[in-house]
């Protein structure tokens, strides 16, 4: 109280009442202000928030759909001579396509939906090339001839995109893809059940497909690059990082050499990741002439990017293990060298894993530098078999086949895009949670 | 002898050393281990250390030599046809690397004797339709020089290689035998391992400058590389950005800085207030229950890959800005790609590495100034405003100067979200190009890495590297300075 009066005494003049009961104009200012401070933080939290939310509904909203795929289910049966037959003509395809048409109609009047008609010209425009798939499953199964074969073949990109709303009829129509009639066939074979809408494996499993089929596009090849890359920085930045973490934690002396090290690391963690992919091309490429978009390049570069992240985190968990451990190991009569391996890295090991996974996630997300070192622009239409091929042979990987199907003109690839984003957070989220669950399972507090 | 099956072979030359080195030992004292000096499994090691290690490092280092020696014998060959044909003599070498290659290919698929690759000539072959046949495709018809080149290029390679593997071999053996004649009771093994160890830990820790040393050299070289065919004084000065493969190219930075600064900007102009308010709101007001759940949902967004960011500037910032700004209604933005755009999601990316900084050094504050404030009188809010922010100012500049350094070295999200177009304009919503996304547009594609359009990007990446070095150590030394008024 006294503090009050003694402090409003300058301030003589403005003052209108002495009561603390009642607040005066002064303090009712200041109250206000405090408030509406209180609020601009909340706002900015809001703010941040709004925006993780945003990202998250665009992310799902446009992702989602590119996991499932419109396909018509057929049941099939070919004979021997029909298959003679169509192999005889010029056009061996278009007999295919013939035939299907046949069986599809077959099927719609079974569905009781016989006002549906369908032609060889709707069917290849709504579904593309369906007799070149056929004819390739008869040629590389003979033996299946004359049974019944249920084939699932997907129909194109815009048919999809139009009944997910995505593409309203009016849009579609004016294109020069579809016709009018197209898309009341396409109507029609979703009523009787014949179209539907399925997940599709194809688009996780499979290969990218190129520019002109974005329906037939997948990431499977790509999280292969991936995880080959992953699999060289692990091998390589683990060890070497855990190396050097040990080396200036545990053994360095103090001198100028250190502190060398010390400051190239630090600066090293902050240098922009395009300047890593410069690296990458200049000297694994064009000096060391290693195989472009090859994921033991990608490996190679993103080690050297992670390679700080796990020194820093390794040094920070080594550091926490108390220096008695270290004492009593060389109590009873432990060298130096096997007090840290015996005792002490046992100890910062979840620790070390930790930052190992968080550092690896950041690798697994990186994109820049794969841009140099070429794996954009590569179609990855192969999936690699074997260690060898998976290393050497040039791939993509999965953020810079996302970054392909973005960079491509077709509309309809997008939506793959958002999909493959979709499946690499998933990918991401998941090692998160294993290194926060290695940490709050195994982290010590001494 | 492939490389993988010489490492497997002195892996096991390793492992058979340990067991002979470690047998041997206890053999010397008749089994009774406490006559040792070291523990038995340290006799093996040693063996299986001195097996292993210096074989594998000069394989390392030959690996990373022969090509270079292979190349400049190759290429002294070269001189004097490149002089005649008018062609740089890189061409010729690209040339040449491609058809040993593919001689390389026709020999093992058994489309071509080892004899008849080696001696071949263009007179009495059409070597590029026999390479045809073998399934290689070559871009031009094989000149003499280069086919003798080629075959140069294979001998000498093939050379190399057998010296490689016998002298890898070689050592691997000495170093196995040095190791086992070692391997007596009173030989100090764990000390030799030990330092052994010790060797190999600082050779990890010399990585990171290795590292730069490469970061360096790579960018130094291409860069004095650019500098001989294209003036500094255009470089540094030029306002114009068109570069053109057919030659007589502008290639001014000036464009490219100015988008960068201006993209970062807005960046900053977005994640600074929200961060500085997230982290102040953090720390001085919210619940312990509050905190808990605002501070990871925020930093989930520096989880998020840069090129989720990128996508989601393109596709839902853009266009959601152009509904606004286009030219259905105020008419000052053309296309989706520009600044704005790239700079609001940048802003998103930075939240929250500005907040999570601003934090640390917010809480770093000692405890004593803001009792001392509030003993004043002063309200929350004039505590934060009068003595928080002002002690923590020097590390929220430090903070902000990170992020600053972060944006403009940022690649994804300018590359997809801020067009391509080079300019020096006001309008934040018209396309402009940034250092980074240059880099990439240069650096991709089939240029030959001789032409100025393509060294440029190393100019370009020097500048970068330059520019987010200088801000990161004025940052760094803020920082420090701050903290070593309170501790």
């Amino acid at each position: 109280m006294t503090d009050a009066t003694a402090n409003a005494a300058p301030a003589a003049g403005r003052r209108t009442s002495k009561s603390i009961i009642e607040t005066d104009a002064n303090t009712r200012k200041r109250n206000a202000a405090e408030a509406r401070f209180r609020y601009y933080g909340m706002a900015a939290i809001g703010v941040g928030l709004f925006f993780l939310c945003a990202l998250t509904f665009s992310i799902l909203r446009s992702g989602l759909p590119a996991f499932t795929e419109t396909a018509v289910t057929v049941d099939f049966t070919l004979s021997q001579e029909q298959f003679d037959e169509a192999e005889g003509q010029v056009l061996k395809t278009a007999a295919y396509e013939g035939f299907f048409v046949r069986e599809l109609q077959a099927e719609l009047n079974e569905e009781g939906a016989s006002d549906v008609e369908v032609s060889e010209a709707a069917v290849g425009r709504i579904m593309g090339k369906v007799g070149s798939q056929i004819r390739e499953f008869y040629r590389a199964n003979p033996d299946r001839l004359g049974e019944e074969v249920s084939f699932t073949l997907p129909a194109s990109s815009r048919v999809d995109r139009y009944l997910n709303g995505n593409l309203s009829r009016e849009q579609l129509t004016n294109s020069r893809f579809l016709e009018p009639d197209d898309l009341d066939i396409v109507d029609g074979l979703v009523e009787s059940g014949v179209m539907v809408n399925a997940f599709d494996w194809g688009f996780i499993t499979g290969t990218d497909s190129g520019v002109d089929n974005p329906g037939g596009a997948g990431l499977g090849a790509s999280i292969m690059g991936s995880f080959f890359m992953m699999l060289v920085v692990l091998v390589l930045a683990l060890p070497i990082g855990v190396a050097a973490s040990i080396y200036l934690e545990e053994f360095a002396p103090q001198n100028k050499f250190t502190d060398l090290i010390e400051i190239n690391i630090s600066n090293l963690a902050a240098v922009p990741s395009i300047v890593f992919g410069i690296l990458g091309l200049a000297v694994f490429i064009q000096f060391a002439h290693l195989p472009q978009s090859a994921p033991l390049v990608g490996g190679l570069v993103l080690t050297l990017m992670t390679l700080p992240t796990i020194i820093i985190s390794t040094r920070a968990s080594l550091k926490s293990v108390p220096p008695s451990i270290r004492a009593a190991a060389l109590g009873v009569g432990a060298s130096k060298m096997q007090s840290v391996f015996h005792h002490v890295l046992p100890l910062a090991m979840p620790g070390i894993l930790t930052g190992t996974i968080i550092g690896l996630a950041q690798a697994l997300g990186e994109t820049a530098p794969l841009l140099l070192i070429g794996m954009v622009g590569y179609v990855a239409r192969q999936h690699p078999d074997g260690l060898a091929s998976g290393l050497l042979d040039p791939n993509s990987a999965m953020p810079a086949q996302i970054y392909t199907w973005a960079a491509r003109s077709d509309p309809a690839f997008y939506e793959k895009a958002w999909g493959g984003i979709i499946i690499l957070l998933v990918f991401l989220l998941f090692m998160n949670a294993i290194a926060i669950i290695l940490r709050r399972r195994f982290e010590r507090r001494w | 002898m492939t490389t993988s099956l010489l490492v497997l072979i002195v892996l096991a030359l390793g492992v058979g050393g340990y067991i002979v080195g470690r047998a041997r030992a206890l053999r010397g004292v008749g089994g009774d281990q406490r006559k040792l000096h070291s523990l038995p499994s340290y006799y093996g090691t040693n063996v299986a250390m001195k097996a292993i290690v210096p074989a594998l490092l000069v394989m390392l280092v030959w690996l990373l030599a022969q090509p270079l020696v292979v190349e400049s014998s190759v290429r002294g060959d070269l001189q004097e046809e490149s002089v005649r044909q008018d062609r740089s003599v890189s061409l010729m070498m690209s040339d040449v690397r491609r058809l040993a290659n593919g001689l390389d290919v026709a020999v093992e698929s058994g489309m071509m004797t080892r004899e008849r690759a080696a001696n071949m000539r263009t007179e009495f072959t059409d070597v590029r339709e026999r390479l045809g046949e073998a399934g290689v495709a070559l871009g031009s018809a094989v000149t003499s020089p280069v086919l003798r080149a080629a075959q140069k290029y294979r001998a000498l390679s093939e050379t190399g290689d057998l010296l490689r593997t016998g002298i890898v071999l070689a050592l691997a053996v000495a170093g196995l035998g040095w190791g086992i004649r070692n391997s007596t009771p009173e030989y100090r093994a764990r000390n030799v391992v030990e330092t052994g160890v010790r060797i190999l830990l600082i050779l990890a820790s010399c990585i990171a400058i290795l590292t730069t040393v490469g970061i360096v050299l790579s960018l130094v070289f291409n860069t004095i590389e650019f500098f001989r065919i294209y003036p500094a004084s255009d470089f540094f000065f030029s306002t114009t950005w068109s570069p053109s493969f057919g030659g007589g190219s502008e290639l001014g930075i000036l464009p490219l800085l100015w988008g960068t600064l201006y993209i970062s900007l807005i960046a900053l102009i977005v994640a600074v207030p929200v961060g500085l308010f997230t982290a102040i709101y953090l720390s001085e007001y919210a619940s312990k229950r509050v905190r808990s759940v605002a501070k990871p949902a925020i930093e989930i967004l520096a989880g998020i890959p840069t090129i989720v960011y990128g996508l989601f500037a393109l596709l839902t910032i853009g266009p959601l800005l152009l509904s606004v700004f286009g030219d259905s209604t105020v008419g000052w933005m053309d296309a989706g790609t520009a600044v704005m755009t790239a700079g609001i999601a940048m802003g998103i990316m930075l939240i929250p590495f500005v907040s999570s900084l601003s934090d640390d050094i917010i809480n770093a504050v000692p405890q004593a100034m803001r009792d001392g404030s509030y003993g004043l009188g002063a309200t929350q809010s004039e505590t934060i405003k009068q003595v928080i922010l002002p002690a923590a100012l020097p590390g929220i500049v430090g903070a902000v100067l990170l992020a600053a350094s972060r944006a403009i070295g940022e690649t994804m999200i300018v590359v997809l979200g801020a067009g391509a177009a080079a300019r020096l304009s006001l309008n934040p919503f018209e396309a402009m190009t940034t250092v980074t996304a240059k880099i990439v547009s240069q650096l991709t594609g089939d240029s030959d890495f001789g032409s100025p359009e393509a060294l440029v990007a190393f100019a370009l990446g020097m500048t970068l590297f330059v520019v987010t070095l200088g801000l990161n150590v004025l940052a760094l030394y803020i920082v420090r300075k701050y903290r070593e008024q309170y501790e």
